[in-house]
């Protein structure tokens, strides 16, 4: 498994938020993290990428990317990883971008971080906006001139131009409209098939993930309480929980 | 069929549970606690005045050639000034003063700037336009120069300084006001408010009013350093309190060419300006905090 | 076509802001409950404008709304009134719904006493009642907002505006905030509630799945202007205009079976001030010809009570495909790219 938790445990003092068993990404693969607001997911992306105590959050547990354990890591060592190897996106897109900064120069700044020269980082960048199928006249713009799908799509290119291999996704299409939120989530789906990117995709909207991922965990009260194939959790749930949540989500109804 | 509530809000930060009971309050308060319990000393201490200063007539007009400029002793706790009073008497006399001043201007620049920012924030339009206008003229010129040359058009008192400094610092309020008025005013409660046909009074003094006002709450408290020291300049200039009254600010003018030979002089009353200044701020802090209501216990 | 007269009709309506149009000629009828008009749209559609010119929140620049024949705009005083009464609205935020500084009691009951129903003083049972009705324990009146869940807050609000005894509601996004049982429970209680009350509600909504379930008519929105209308069923089963289609399509499903072919849009949604020419979707649409970069379509019956603009919607209705590959005897898109878009 490329990303693998293992007895996750956030804690703020006493009170627990994250008690995860077991949670996997392998390579190429899509995996989703369901649960509502409070079921300790967003923490979980938190922790994931060691900023969990940023929050004034306590952390045990393992957390091993390729291997290679992260919980504990010294901050320094934690900030190459990040946006390198693990990248993320979250649900506000115009918050993730400095409003006095064109996006261009936050993408190439970070990209000049990890090591890469000023022309191989802007060529880096400039792949990847086309990749997510956006002109790299765009970079030129400031955060407040694109629109929120945009936006998206341009966290994502920087985690693609970054190269990372996996991209924590907290509920990046929630705040879109439904058409764009369908050009992403193809997005998303691309960079697993074509690049072999690692994704966690955490979300409340069960009919996106049932659309979007591999393999699906359900989170409820900050524990997993059900994990499996997507296809198979959806059509038959074990845990009355995801019974629960599957019940509730509205469907078009199919006449004649 | 009654539905079983569902999971009270998540609480977005694990925010200490305020306890019930008055200790549990103290202990969940303790800005609030300490900011009040120091106001209310001084305003203990300005009441009881004339009860608690060992030398009363220092306060006024008594002079004592023989123990000018004396250090802190077991006699005089804070020292003599520069003709011969005792310093603590008249600290404690100024109690009286500079906080009262800053009372009144406050009172004043908020009576004044509260109706006008509502009005400006909630209606828009031409009114705001006008509101908004007067002000910035007034904003327009520097605020000590304004209060100045107010104070040299009446004859020097209190009064005159109350009056002038009150005249530099409702526009801040207005501006303050008008700011939350607007924003409180947009948000959806308002618009139902107006869906269901509430009267445009009720809106105004139960909903735009009350959460409108937090913010000053928290500047008032500020502001009582500063219109003690605004107070204080315009004594120095000898626009506002005149010798012998025992005022913080006059006498730390009054104690300045002193300052490197009997640094007392000008302590005591720095010290009683900066902990009485600091005492409000908690109190605003606290008092700001008990009114958001978030804070409020279940039962 | 209706045997009753309609509740609401929307004529014609207009709504700007500055140079912006964010409703840009719109008629609906809105039938005597219980009944469902779905306003479906995304951003910049223009769909919570219309609920709040309904509800006088916002002026109209031209048009008319008439409830009960009567026309809104021209309401006064005690008229005014009882039309405050009769038709209330629902916000989508949860969390600015409601005075953060009342308590759950007084908020509902400033709205019986604002129109005399019952003094604040005695307002007691009846707030139990609404309270039971919407399926909130009548503890809760004595709490404030930020103590309850989005989804118990919506509930007030629900009483509250319930509390009135409107014939019409309008329900803004009512469930978009809210996680997904929350979102299933205010929906179960909207279908509820028409039943008992003989409600009739406009709702907005962004969610095609939730309009299938609670609405029997259906319009979709885009730019300000309606794309297509008619029956709901009717409507999804088989859209007569692409921008339907392609809404449908993006729609995720749970069940596999569900899903059709994804039509992705291209581009991005529109910016309303400076809005393309000719037929406002024809940047994003897989079937734009040359007629469409020029000539706006009007609104048009395709089929008895359905209406569409588009200029190639018997096409659509037939089942053309709009997948890329149809695109050889399309045109490239005539507006310009778009200035940056506004926010949602």
């Amino acid at each position: 498994m490329r990303l693998e938790i293992t007895g996750l445990n956030v804690r703020f003092g006493a009170r627990s938020v994250v008690n995860v068993d077991h949670l996997g990404v392998d390579d190429a693969e899509i995996v989703g993290l369901a649960g509502e607001s409070g079921s300790g997911k967003s923490m979980t992306t938190l922790a994931v990428l060691g900023l969990a105590n940023t929050v004034g959050a306590t952390v045990a547990g393992s957390i091993k990317l390729d291997g290679r354990e992260l919980v504990g890591l010294p901050e320094k060592v934690l900030i190459g990883l990040r946006g390198s190897r693990i990248a993320a996106i979250f649900q506000s897109p115009s918050m993730a971008f400095n409003p006095v900064f064109r996006v261009g120069d936050v993408a190439l700044r970070a990209l000049r971080r990890h090591g890469l020269t000023g022309s191989e980082a802007t060529g880096r960048v400039d792949q990847a906006m086309r990749g997510v199928l956006l002109s790299p006249d765009l970079l030129r713009r400031y955060p407040s001139q694109l629109s929120g799908g945009q936006l998206q799509r341009v966290a994502i290119a920087l985690a693609v131009a970054l190269r990372a291999e996996v991209l924590l996704a907290d509920e990046p299409t929630s705040a879109l409209d439904v058409t764009v939120q369908a050009e992403v989530l193809e997005l998303l789906r691309e960079l697993r098939s074509r690049d072999g990117m690692s994704v966690l995709f955490i979300s409340h909207d069960l009919a996106v993930i049932a659309e979007l991922c591999d393999r699906v965990a359900v989170m409820q009260a900050g524990s997993i309480v059900e994990q499996g194939p997507t296809d198979q959790i959806m059509s038959g749930p074990q845990h009355p929980y995801t019974a629960d949540l599957l019940r509730s989500v509205p469907a078009i109804e199919r006449r004649g | 069929m009654i539905e079983v509530p569902e999971a009270p809000a998540p609480a977005p930060t694990p925010a200490p549970a305020a306890a019930q009971g008055s200790r549990g309050w103290l202990r969940s308060n303790p800005l609030l606690a300490f900011g009040g319990a120091i106001s209310a000393l001084i305003v203990i201490i300005a009441v009881f005045a004339p009860l608690i200063a060992p030398d009363p007539g220092d306060a006024g007009s008594a002079t004592h050639p023989f123990d000018v400029l004396k250090p802190p002793s077991a006699h005089h706790w804070f020292g003599t000034d520069q003709v011969g009073r005792d310093i603590l008497s008249r600290v404690i006399y100024g109690a009286r003063i500079s906080p009262l001043v800053a009372l009144f201007v406050l009172l004043i620049a908020c009576a004044i700037g509260i109706p006008l920012g509502i009005a400006a924030g909630y209606f828009g339009g031409w009114l705001d336009d006008v509101i908004m206008r007067v002000t910035d003229i007034v904003l327009a010129f520097p605020a000590l120069l304004l209060a100045l040359a107010l104070a040299a058009l009446l004859p020097p008192s209190m009064t005159s300084l109350t009056i002038a400094i009150s005249a530099t610092w409702w526009p801040w309020y207005v501006r303050l006001i008008r700011g939350q008025a607007a924003s409180v005013a947009g948000r959806p409660y308002i618009e139902s408010c107006r869906a269901l046909g509430i009267s445009r009074r009720r809106i105004i003094f139960r909903h735009i009013l009350p959460n409108a006002i937090t913010p000053l709450i928290v500047q008032v408290s500020l502001d009582v350093g500063g219109v003690i020291l605004t107070a204080s300049a315009l004594s120095f200039l000898g626009l506002g309190a005149q010798d012998p009254t025992p005022d913080w600010g006059l006498m730390v003018s009054e104690g300045q060419t002193y300052f490197t030979t009997d640094w007392w002089v000008v302590t005591f009353p720095g010290l009683a300006i900066l902990i009485t200044a600091f005492a409000f701020n908690l109190l605003g802090d606290g008092l700001r905090d008990l009114l958001d209501p978030r804070r409020v216990i279940l039962r | 076509m209706a045997a009753l007269a309609a509740l609401l009709e929307i004529a014609g309506l207009e709504v700007r802001f500055g140079p912006v149009r964010a409703v840009d000629g719109v008629s609906l009828d809105v039938a005597p409950g219980p009944f469902g008009l779905g306003l479906v749209g995304e951003s910049g559609s223009g769909k919570s404008t219309i609920g709040r010119a309904v509800l006088r929140l916002v002026p109209a620049a031209a048009g008319q709304i008439r409830f009960d024949g009567a026309d809104v705009a021209g309401l006064r005083g005690r008229e005014l009134r009882d039309y405050r009464r009769a038709v209330q609205i629902v916000f989508q935020d949860p969390d600015n719904t409601l005075d953060p500084r009342m308590r759950v009691g007084p908020a509902i009951a400033e709205a019986l006493a604002a129109h005399g129903i019952v003094p604040r003083r005695e307002a007691g049972p009846r707030l139990r009642d609404l309270l039971e009705e919407v399926g909130l324990d009548p503890d809760f009146a004595s709490r404030y907002p930020h103590q309850l869940s989005g989804g118990q807050r919506q509930r007030v609000a629900i009483a509250r505006a319930l509390s009135v005894q409107p014939r019409l509601l309008v329900l803004d996004e009512p469930t978009s905030a809210l996680d997904v049982r929350a979102q299933a429970r205010i929906l179960e209680l909207i279908g509820r509630l028409r039943g008992e009350r003989s409600l009739a509600y406009l709702l907005i909504t962004h969610n095609l799945a939730v309009v299938s379930e609670l609405c029997e008519q259906i319009a979709v929105l885009y730019l300000g202007r309606v794309a297509e209308s008619g029956p709901t069923a009717e409507l999804l089963a088989a859209p007569a205009h692409p921008y339907t289609r392609a809404l449908r399509s993006a729609v995720p499903e749970i069940a596999a079976s569900a899903r059709s072919t994804r039509i992705v849009l291209h581009g991005e949604p529109p910016d309303a001030t400076n809005p393309p020419s000719g037929c406002v979707f024809h940047p994003r649409c897989p079937l734009a010809i040359e007629r469409c970069v020029v000539e706006s379509p009007s609104l048009r019956a395709i089929a008895p009570g359905r209406l569409v603009a588009c200029h190639r919607a018997e096409e659509v209705l037939a089942g053309v495909a709009l997948s890329g590959a149809e695109q050889s005897d399309t045109v490239q898109p005539g507006a310009p790219q778009p200035a940056p878009p506004p926010k949602g």
